[in-house]
């Protein structure tokens, strides 16, 4: 369910309350049916959705409809709020041992991403300057060891082994070995288990015990559903964990076990993995991930994305456009194949808010598309492309000959850059809003 | 000790054991009232259903009470676990040697596991089985299947990290013809389904066994792991896309989560689940029963 349908719902239920006034009871929860949902939807563990549900239900009812919004963008807006306050608003630091040797432990259930995250996590502190040792304690999975001893090797940090030894043992081991070789920091790569593995579970206490360490991190995938709760909440029960981090965030899930795992443990995300590669870990941002619960859109993910991909100077060029509002035809066209390396178009557009399903319906646009496009374009004269404005009758029906499609193909292909032109001038917009650090919810309105 | 037990040994072991609370329930409610209705609906959203695959079963259910004799909670939830019995579709899988599998899926759910798993069964079953380690991506990728043949005594082929997973794939069918071995089992690297040049290399691989081994019966595999959530819905979708998946395997039921978005699966995609992961050891794989897995989450 993508952000559009849950404010087109709530904007639909308070169709009644026209004018300005306050929230009512009734009105509020009516609208609590459909962001539940949405929550669910999302992955939230329904728990934590009833609490949340309950927390702002209370907030809500009475509260003055603002001025720039409407009773649903309201709404949304008071439901946002909370899933930011309650994911922690402040980016989260690692903790080091004011003196010695940091020792940070990672642990999970099985392939959440551990062993890559240590070799992320090393990647990080060594280029902060610290001198990590990556420690390989996991003597179960086939060739883990040598998985991380891989890792190591790329990314030039030494990696602590002893075999199949017990785990605790290997944990000891290796803070004598970093004490030894100047190593400030060591990461230790426990073995997958899961939360209900009575001895697995008790190994992890024995390893914290025996090394204390500065930092438990849990490692989750951002995937999981239901269940991580009960993973989490074990976990933390059992080592009292100092952080979560949040894997495989790269794909299309909504994540809401971001925000069970932090309802259920109390400890703060982070980081977040943002692919396979060994520098994909980023800080974790709650605004973001609140919008990417409620389908919002990762805007601001998006945002940064695109303006990596893109081709700087062109970007520059298109920003200097846009603010003249020259953005023609042959600017579609560039945009269009810049787009294309960051992803599907349909899908890129899905993840921008301000777009109803209806409008994203005329707007899907596919690879095969794309060459009608720029034979569409290819047909036009220089001054069409420049100012399509004047494409009348005539010149459309020219243009579809010319490029062997039909009017219709035409017609949909000016109505999508005269979208695409209002959507980029909404992110230009969005992009100085923020630069101005003024809050505004730009993409409540359609 | 059957699958089954293994689950409820496993529920045992969690304080909400869905399974329990339903009973206690059923216990004290004897007549079906709404309450009853919504405890249900709330146990297949714990267990991942999701909302709109939950609300259809709901839906039904409550016709049901309505049109028919359903008197008792129990046979509340017997209509409901027929319900969702039926939603999965009954293709078997059924070996044709020579046959190629593809197995894929996201990220960690178990790929390389199932595999491993899947030739010892297949061997024990007296097939001749070899393994292509068509992940050259992730660290170590090759060396771990290269121990689960050892574990059950099936060839890998592999190529260095690095390397072009469709030429190990062709390296991998043309050892298979030679030595007349029935099945290949294709490793993949995990991957997930947003990245589209990923997808896309897969798409290549499957073209390379149509186009090296049309003779041989090809099928795609969708290892999932029960603990995801609505996204594997997504993941099935495109990979299904891609690939043409056959069937799903459906890894770490040993865990508490319910793998309850298998059903959302076969209601939307109409994906057989074929095999079961309940362990990281080599005997820890089982086929999928409906009966079982409905009655692990009612
Ligand atoms: N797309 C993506 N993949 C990731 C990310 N983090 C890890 N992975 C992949 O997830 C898979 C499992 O990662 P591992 O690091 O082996 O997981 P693990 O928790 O150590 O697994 P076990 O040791 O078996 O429990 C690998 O294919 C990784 O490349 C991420 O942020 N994004
Ligand atoms: N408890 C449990 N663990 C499993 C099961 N199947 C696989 N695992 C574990 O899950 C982790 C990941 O398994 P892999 O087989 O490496 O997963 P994969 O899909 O090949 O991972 P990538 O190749 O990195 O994408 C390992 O620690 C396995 O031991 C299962 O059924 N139950
Ligand atoms: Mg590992
Ligand atoms: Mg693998």
């Amino acid at each position: 369910m993508a952000f559009e349908a849950l404010t087109q719902k709530l904007n639909d239920i308070f169709k009644m309350l026209k004018g300005k006034g306050k929230l009512t009871e009734a009105d509020v929860k009516q609208a609590m049916r459909e962001v539940k949902l949405a929550l669910l939807e999302a992955d939230v563990n329904f728990k934590v959705v009833k609490e949340l549900i309950q927390r702002i239900s209370e907030r809500a009812v009475g509260q003055e409809v603002m001025e720039s919004l409407t009773p649903g963008q309201q709404v949304i807006k008071i439901v946002n709020d909370e899933l930011v306050r309650l994911m922690g608003s402040k980016e989260a630091k690692l903790n080091f041992s004011p003196g010695g040797i940091t020792v940070i432990m990672l642990v999970g259930l099985q392939g959440s991403g551990k062993t890559t995250t240590a070799g992320k996590l090393g990647k990080l502190l060594s280029k902060s300057g610290k001198k990590p040792l990556l420690v390989a304690a996991d003597i179960y999975r086939p060739a883990a060891i040598k998985q991380l001893q891989v890792i190591g090797e790329k990314l030039d940090i030494p990696v602590f082994t002893m075999g199949q030894q017990d785990p605790v043992n290997i944990a000891m081991a290796s803070v004598e070995y970093a004490n030894r070789h100047n190593n400030d920091v060591i990461i230790i790569d426990t073995a997958g288990r899961l939360h209900i593995d009575e001895e697995l579970m008790d190994e992890l206490s024995r390893i914290k015990q025996a090394v204390n360490p500065s930092e438990i991190l849990l490692v989750v995938d951002s995937m999981t559903g239901q269940d991580a709760v009960n993973v989490a909440e074990e976990f933390n029960k059992r080592l009292a964990l100092t952080g979560l981090i949040l894997t495989k965030l790269d794909g299309d899930t909504r994540g809401g076990a971001a925000l069970s795992v932090k309802a259920v443990t109390g400890c703060p995300i982070k980081f977040v993995g943002m692919g396979e590669k060994l520098e994909n870990l980023e800080p974790f941002y709650p605004e973001r991930m609140a919008s990417r619960i409620l389908g919002m859109g990762d805007v601001l993910t998006l945002i940064e994305k695109a303006s990596q991909t893109f081709d700087l100077k062109k970007a520059q060029e298109l920003e200097q456009k846009l603010k003249t509002q020259s953005f023609d035809l042959n600017d579609f066209l560039e945009q269009l194949s810049q787009v294309k390396k960051i992803g599907s178009l349909d899908q890129i557009l899905s993840m921008i808010p301000g777009f109803s399903q209806q409008k994203l319906k005329g707007l899907e646009l596919n690879e095969k598309e794309l060459v009608h496009v720029e034979a569409i374009i290819n047909s036009m004269t220089p001054e069409e492309r420049k100012n399509p404005s004047i494409i009348n009758g005539s010149r459309r029906k020219r243009i579809a000959a010319g490029s062997g499609t039909s009017i219709q193909d035409v017609n949909r292909l000016l109505k999508q850059y005269e979208q695409t032109r209002k959507m980029i001038k909404q992110m230009t917009d969005m992009e100085k809003s923020r630069k101005r650090g003024k809050q505004r919810f730009p993409f409540f309105g359609f | 000790m059957g699958f089954f037990d293994k689950l409820k040994q496993g529920l045992s072991k969690t304080r909400n054991n869905f399974t329990d609370r339903i009973e206690n329930l059923l216990k004290f409610t004897k007549r079906v009232d709404e309450e009853t209705l919504e405890e249900l609906e709330e146990v297949l959203i714990s267990a991942d259903v999701g909302i709109n695959v939950t609300q259809k079963l709901m839906d039904s259910l409550r016709e049901r009470v309505k049109t028919s004799r359903i008197r008792s909670s129990e046979d509340l939830k017997t209509a409901l676990k027929d319900e969702i019995k039926g939603l999965f579709p009954q293709k078997k899988m059924s070996l044709q040697p020579p046959s190629v599998l593809l197995v894929v899926g996201v990220n960690g759910v178990g790929k390389t596991t199932s595999i491993g798993k899947l030739a010892h069964i297949f061997k024990n079953q007296g097939y001749k089985v070899i393994m292509a380690a068509g992940d050259t991506f992730r660290a170590a990728a090759a060396e771990q299947l290269e121990i689960w043949g050892q574990r059950s005594g099936v060839d890998v082929i592999r190529h260095q990290e690095g390397s072009d997973p469709a030429s190990v794939l062709f390296d991998a069918i043309q050892a298979g013809k030679s030595r007349r071995t029935d099945i290949i089992i294709c490793d993949t690297a995990g991957r997930l389904h947003t990245k589209k040049n990923l997808m896309e290399e897969l798409r290549k691989l499957y073209r390379v066994c149509q186009k090296e081994y049309p003779d041989a019966q090809l099928l795609s595999l969708m290892v999932l792991d029960a603990t995801t959530g609505q996204n594997a819905l997504a993941q099935a979708r495109i990979f299904k896309d891609a690939v043409d998946i056959s069937g799903i395997v459906l890894t770490k039921l040993d865990g508490t989560a319910k793998g309850g978005i298998a059903i959302a699966i076969a209601q939307e995609l109409n994906l057989p689940v074929w095999f079961i992961g309940v362990g990281e050891g080599i005997d820890d794989l089982q086929e999928f029963n409906s009966d079982e897995f409905v009655d692990a989450i009612l």
